[in-house]
């Protein structure tokens, strides 16, 4: 690798540079004035805003990264495209949220003393989401997995307060860590069949023929393994309510917005870039003949939303309920990819959008109460939106959006979905996830019906919000409102970002 | 009238009145009852301008130009790279003589609702938002003619229905409420796939010249803008129009409600507080009939000519399983319920014969029976108001003690039994008349008779047992009926006599669409039916 190529590849990864310095200005000033903490939260949240510009600023960049000499043959590590500036752009705006989040959570406030070590965690996982979003060879693939997986495995168990903290941890490093060993074995059987941990070298190979096609159908389920760990789909999920309820809220709501957006990055990135052998006319993507990725995906996406939506059903800690309400969100967006066309992706691009606003916003309002309650459990809700008018009504609004009823973004995401499902004429898919929203409905239903139609009892708090965390929450709510009736703005930034580069 | 933006205000002033609402003090919460009334009140005089500017010799139905008040602005336009279909939605309003009716309907009921609410105290404020919002949705339904705004009205009712049952309901007021969001949720979402079915399979040209993907409902009317291999298009040979329609029909029959989805019906009306009650029966009910009549049947004509006979049974069986089942209720509200599903069966009948006296009979039906429904859950009000229960048999001879609240129920009562000279008579005359002139449905048109048999039974025999009779002592101090419940009775009564003895007042209006449709159906079965079925 030739210095030009070095320098020219630099100037393609600006965003992940300066997240990288900011986790070294959290560590540098963590460890000098260790006495003015109250500033961390601050110096995050200006590096953040410095990447999210800079990130938006380069949005149209293309190119391939860290490639060695001969570039024409061997490519990058990196493709940089606006692909992944959509989704780098969703996990910086989630973060810069989270940081917000994390500052005035009680549970953070309790570990005050190591909020250094909170931040670079945290930036430890964003960083290895960025690098998720735009990596094309297996090896970086799985070592930026590997990145954001151990920073997140710490920051599971991080408040050590209660015993369910350090079982999250736990069960989350040993699932994590047999799905990591899982796809790695199967990276390195794809390795010994195609000589190459390049995505668009593994395509080439591919189109070539003489291929093992059990071998390789073995590697790549492993692989997928990983993927699915990531993103939390059946049979991989085991892990999420566990975690979800055991972490601190505030990095529960990272894991299933940001963690989940880098997960579905790069899996779509693998799909399109190593599978895809053309684009047809309308968009559908025609894969070699290799592996039936649709018949994969549409089944472990059904599994998914049919397994999330019916144990949410029966779950009374709201942080649980909204983690199998995340497994099930997961299914309906894997729908999009198992499209496989332009239109699916592009989907995924407009759900994520929306998905990242009422998640958060959902449980920001759920932390907020848990602050006050001590508790997340659904029987403390009693009367709360009569009491606390403003909680009640933001958390209604967030939980009908995740439901998908209109006027909310979240009609809007599903119908992108749905007209996806229908372009591609896969009728009974689209019934299936349809009936799946019906069934979801219950669940949220159940928080409203304890917040407005049971009566308010004694312990039945009176929430204030201070201004801060007001404004806060409208900066959600009010978005998830607008975008359900104008959603123009959303689905042309996301349409500017489907663009893969060089294939 | 030109370019005064009537609709858009007959839909959002009550969106208006429901911020108004949201701000007031909680100490001077009663001032909610005041917007309310103002929000109806202003609702009710638009709608009485817009029928008085409306030409009856416009038929509206398939044609833009025909439609009256129309306001078409763009809402989202997305302009579409080569794979993603350019995004049009319109905020497309107008009507013609099938809507006005039920304009007119809801501003009507929904003025004499707000009245009903007065002795609401249970967070008011709360109440009489969601009161105005379920307001615009359901006004929103009736005057919109873009398929995807009509669903976002569609859906917009759910929320506050559900509360309104949920939070001021009786006894068991969550799960009617749960009932009744996820029975119309389920129908609903069915609605929404063929809503993107339709959407993938018909072009409407735009003014420069351009083709797009089109929610226009006018647009999905016409043959000539399916596209050649569209899932829903007529032209493509392994089309699934037949399967849509009945996805569509369910979405809708599940409103009506047509049997066997008509179980959420008795709880929800059992539960809901009477104003409540008076809108699901008087408005809501006829949002499932009114969607047939605007989207299935034009959309889906060479369909709705194969299935004619079985939209006949099942409006058959409405008529008299609902009327038998009212035969065996002990509770007045239910009773009340079970024949109001009877009474939308006629409603289906009169569709189903595809004549223009069936459907001109429908529509006046749906008309006739949002008055004289909405009347009769105001009397199982008043009634239990004063005595706090509505058991058929706990009362006897209240005649003598309220003789002119008996006046009013004596005159609902015949009303809906379709006594000559009321308006439910007309409307009744001109279903059977209607569906009588087709032979295919004859048979089914002559067993429903029975159901006005079935229905002079039940609602003459709750006559006897409740108003006839020797006084039950334990009511002797039952006060007959107070201003504002003449309030709320006389319009209706009036109504129901006025509409009785000069229906075309009401006939004129619908007359020149109702026949519109019927000759768009006959004449666009052979555009439809090129393949397939």
């Amino acid at each position: 690798m030739d210095l030009n190529g070095l320098y020219e590849s630099i100037a393609l990864i600006k965003p992940e540079i300066v997240i990288s310095l900011t986790l070294l200005a959290i560590v540098l000033f963590d460890l000098i004035l260790s006495n003015s903490k109250k500033l961390l939260p601050f110096i995050a949240a200006t590096g953040l805003a410095v990447t999210l510009v800079i990130q938006i600023i380069e949005l149209s960049t293309t190119g391939y990264a860290f490639s060695p000499q001969n570039a024409t043959l061997f490519y990058g590590m990196l493709s940089v495209d606006s692909f992944g500036a959509f989704f780098k752009v969703i996990i910086l705006v989630s973060s810069l949220l989270i940081v917000y989040f994390s500052a005035v959570t009680d549970e953070i406030k309790q570990s005050f003393d190591r909020l250094g070590e909170y931040y670079t965690l945290i930036f430890g996982m964003i960083l290895g989401m960025m690098f998720m979003t735009s990596a094309i060879d297996l090896i970086l693939i799985y070592l930026s997995i590997e990145l954001l997986s151990l920073s997140s495995y710490v920051l599971a168990g991080f408040t050590k307060i209660r015993q369910r903290n350090n079982e999250a941890s736990l069960k989350y490093i040993i699932y994590g860590a047999v799905s990591s060993g899982m796809m790695l074995f199967g990276i390195s059987l794809i390795y010994g069949m195609a000589g190459s941990t390049n995505l668009v070298e593994l395509n080439n190979f591919i189109q070539s023929g003489s291929i093992n096609l059990v071998t390789f159908s073995i590697a790549l389920i492993l692989i997928f393994a990983g993927f699915g760990f990531k993103i939390s789909v059946a049979p991989f999920h085991f892990w999420t309510p566990d975690v979800y309820e055991g972490a601190p809220i505030s990095i529960t709501a990272f894991l299933s917005v940001a963690s989940k957006a880098a997960g579905f990055a790069v899996l779509i990135r693998f799909i399109r870039v190593g599978f895809v052998s053309y684009v047809d006319s309308d968009g559908f993507w025609r894969l070699s003949e290799v592996f039936d990725w649709q018949a994969l995906l549409v089944i472990i996406s059904i599994l998914t939303m049919t397994l999330g939506n019916f144990s949410a059903l029966w779950q009374d800690n709201l942080k649980r309920m909204l983690a199998y309400s995340s497994i099930a969100h997961a299914g309906y967006m894997l729908l999009g990819l198992a499209v496989l066309s332009n239109q699916g992706a592009f989907a995924i691009l407009v759900y994520f959008s929306f998905y990242l606003i009422m998640n958060i916003g959902a449980f920001f309002v759920v932390m907020l109460i848990a602050n006050k309650l001590g508790s997340e459990n659904i029987d403390d809700y009693n009367g709360l939106g009569l009491k606390s008018p403003f909680l009640g009504v933001a958390l209604g609004l967030f939980l009908v959006s995740l439901t998908g009823l209109p006027p909310t973004a979240g009609f809007i995401g599903k119908l992108y979905l749905f007209i996806a499902l229908v372009d591609a004429k896969m009728i009974i898919v689209a019934v299936i996830a349809l009936l799946n929203t019906v069934v979801s409905l219950y669940y949220y239903i159940r928080v409203l019906k304890k917040m407005y139609l049971s009566n308010p009892t004694e312990d039945t708090p009176e929430i204030k919000t201070s201004a801060m965390n007001t404004i806060f929450i409208l900066i959600l709510a009010v978005p998830t409102l607008v975008f359900g009736l104008y959603f123009a703005p959303v689905v042309d930034f996301a349409k500017m970002c489907i663009s893969f580069f060089g294939v | 009238m030109n370019g005064f933006p009537i609709l858009t205000l007959l839909t959002f002033i009550p969106i208006l009145g429901m911020i108004a609402v949201l701000v007031i003090p909680k100490d001077k919460a009663n001032l909610a009852k005041y917007i309310a009334l103002i929000a109806t009140g202003i609702q009710v005089v638009l709608a009485i301008v817009l029928l008085s500017n409306f030409n009856y010799n416009a038929g509206g139905i398939f044609e833009q130009s025909s439609f009256q008040f129309i306001e078409k602005f763009r809402w989202i336009h997305i302009k579409g790279l080569s794979w993603i279909g350019t995004v049009k939605i319109d905020y497309f309003m107008g009507v013609d003589g099938i809507s006005v009716p039920m304009v007119l309907l809801t501003a009507i009921i929904s003025f004499i609702a707000t009245l009903s609410s007065w002795k609401i105290n249970k967070s008011v404020k709360g109440y009489f938002a969601m009161f105005l919002l379920l307001d615009t949705g359901m006004m929103g339904v009736f005057v919109s003619l873009d398929f995807f705004l009509f669903y976002v009205f569609w859906e917009l009712m759910l929320l506050p229905m559900y509360f309104l049952i949920g939070i001021w309901g009786g006894p068991r007021k969550e799960y009617a409420a749960i009932k009744f969001f996820i029975y119309t949720l389920f129908g609903s979402v069915f609605m929404l796939l063929v809503m993107i079915g339709l959407y993938f399979s018909a072009h409407e040209t735009l003014a420069d010249g351009s083709q797009v993907f089109t929610f226009n409902m006018l647009a999905l009317m016409d043959a000539a803008n399916y596209t050649a291999d569209g899932i829903l298009s007529p032209f493509n040979p392994e089309n699934l129009r037949f399967i849509a329609y009945i996805a569509l029909f369910v979405g809708f029959a599940i409103k009506i409600p047509m049997f066997p989805f008509h179980t959420w019906l008795p709880d929800a009306h059992v539960e809901a507080p009477t104003p409540i009650s008076v809108i699901l029966a008087g408005v809501l009910l006829k949002m499932g009939t009114y969607g047939i009549l605007r989207i299935s049947y034009p959309m889906f004509p060479e369909i709705t000519r194969e299935l004619m006979w079985f939209i006949a049974l099942f409006g058959m069986i409405n008529i008299i399983y609902g009327a038998l089942c009212a035969l065996a209720q002990k509770d007045f509200k239910k009773l009340i319920a079970y024949s109001s599903i009877s009474h939308m069966g006629y409603v289906m009948l009169g569709m189903a014969s595809l004549s223009t006296t069936g459907i001109n009979g429908a529509v006046l039906q749906m008309f006739n029976h949002g008055t004289i429904t909405a009347m009769l859950f105001l009397i199982v009000g008043v009634i239990y108001d004063r005595a706090h229960t509505r058991g058929l048999n706990d009362f006897g001879g209240l005649a003598t003690q309220m003789p002119v609240y008996t006046g009013f129920v004596t005159v609902a009562f015949f009303a809906a039994i379709g006594l000559p000279g009321l308006s439910g008579w007309v409307s009744e005359a001109l279903v059977f008349v209607g569906s009588f002139g087709v032979e295919v449905i004859r048979t089914l048109a002559i067993i429903s008779t029975l159901g006005i048999l079935l229905g002079a039974g039940y609602m003459l025999w709750t006559l006897q047992r409740v108003f006839l009779g020797n006084l039950n002592e334990k009511w002797k101090d039952l006060k007959d009926i107070d201003g504002r419940e003449y309030a709320m009775l006389i319009p209706l009564t009036l109504i129901i006599l006025f509409l009785g003895i000069y229906p075309s007042a009401l006939l004129d209006v619908m007359n020149t669409s109702v026949n519109s449709l019927v000759h768009f159906l006959s004449t666009n079965v052979t555009n439809f039916s090129i393949s397939g079925l």
